[in-house]
């Protein structure tokens, strides 16, 4: 490093140091959306089938057990089923369109092409 | 033929009880301690040297922890810094179980869905805690998205819970469902190999090499999604919309 040419003076030290600390803290991604990181297709794909069945398991799950403590036989099972398929249904339309994982139709804030954009807000 | 299942049997190595609960030593806690094993030499020897210019063993240690910390920046932010030593901890975890995994003769641990579930909700409850201490009762906004009419309200809640409670789920079914249908397969493979003679037995026996290195995807592939949707989940509790 210091072999050959000087050593850089000190006074170019700050700006050195603020320009590395800005490429320790840059925007936040959204995540599925992140330009480096995104999911191959098969991981993709795979991501997209367990979400559907997960809700659906869970929503079932949750219809037995509470039609197993008030003993309201098919009344719950039926219900959360119903509401497993939404909700698993919501998972994969947020998991493909990339609006990240929170509640809701709004693009993440940070999402700079995303902000504003209200096409894709209920559709 | 050899059943193709037997490969997740559970067998007590070691058995112990305490007070009526089955706490045996058995060959998945064998692995797991191999991994854990596997992951603390891997690094404490590769950084051994602490040399400016890295070594090969070094620079794969340097490379796992620059990809970590890259991914709870990217996904994260600064503010995700703090949950590193975790994420870095999960995702070596999870990747060493699935390398150690694809040895003849082991014993793939993260195949087994109580394995994989309980690294869910262990992180599905920590980042609902994280939520709710930085969030506080603004976090409930997750129920309810903004913007939406009153009266979709009654529909809508359940659903959105449903679709919350159903993360730790796919979560683990994603990771289980991976190592034990790709193990299932190369021993269905494998087992056709002998019976189909001289002759035949090199197809199945060219698939199973195929399938070995698809594995191999499959290890690394499901231990970064395991890792980067942990981030992102920790994410959505850090930076509520």
């Amino acid at each position: 490093m210091s072999e050959g040419k000087p050593l850089k003076p000190l006074d170019d030290l700050d700006v050195r140091l603020r320009k590395a600390q800005a490429e320790q803290k840059p925007p936040i991604g959204d995540g599925i959306n992140s330009p480096d990181g995104s999911m191959s297709g098969f991981g993709m794909a795979m991501r997209i089938g367990v979400e559907l069945i997960a809700a659906l398991i869970v929503g079932v799950g949750i219809g037995l057990l509470l039609d197993r403590w008030l003993e309201t036989a098919p009344l719950f099972l039926l219900v959360f089923f119903f509401l497993g398929a939404g909700a698993g249904i919501m998972n994969v339309y947020r998991a493909a369109s990339g609006l990240g994982l929170a509640a809701g139709y709004a693009r993440p804030p940070e999402n700079i092409n995303g902000n504003g954009d209200k096409t894709n807000e209920r559709t | 033929m050899a059943n193709p299942l037997q490969q997740f049997e559970v067998k007590t190595l070691i058995p112990i009880h305490m007070g009526g609960v089955d706490a045996s030593f058995t060959n998945a806690s064998m692995f797991m301690m191999f991994a854990v094993a596997g992951v603390a030499t891997f690094l404490m020897l590769s950084m051994r040297g602490r040399a400016l210019v890295p070594t090969r063993w070094q620079s794969m240690a340097e490379l796992s922890y620059e990809f970590i910390a890259g991914m709870v920046r990217d996904n994260v932010g600064s503010e995700g810094r703090k949950y590193f030593p975790f994420i870095f901890s999960l995702f070596m975890f999870i990747l060493f179980a699935n390398l150690i995994g694809l040895l003849p003769y082991s014993f793939t641990f993260t195949s087994h869905i109580i394995v994989t579930f309980a690294m869910a909700i262990t992180v599905f409850l920590g980042v609902t805690v994280i939520g709710i201490v930085r969030h506080k009762l603004h976090f409930l906004s997750f129920f309810l998205p903004a913007g939406v009419p009153k009266i979709m309200a009654p529909i809508l809640v359940p659903i959105e819970i449903v679709s919350y409670l159903s993360r730790p789920v796919s979560l683990s079914i994603r990771l289980f469902a991976n190592m034990m249908a790709g193990h299932t397969m190369m021993k269905v493979f494998a087992g056709f190999v002998i019976p189909l003679g001289i002759l035949g037995g090199w197809a199945p026996l060219a698939v199973d090499v195929a399938l070995t290195g698809f594995e191999f995807l499959v290890a690394f592939l499901q231990a970064y999604v395991f890792t980067i949707l942990t981030c992102l989940y920790l994410n959505d509790a850090i930076h509520l919309h």
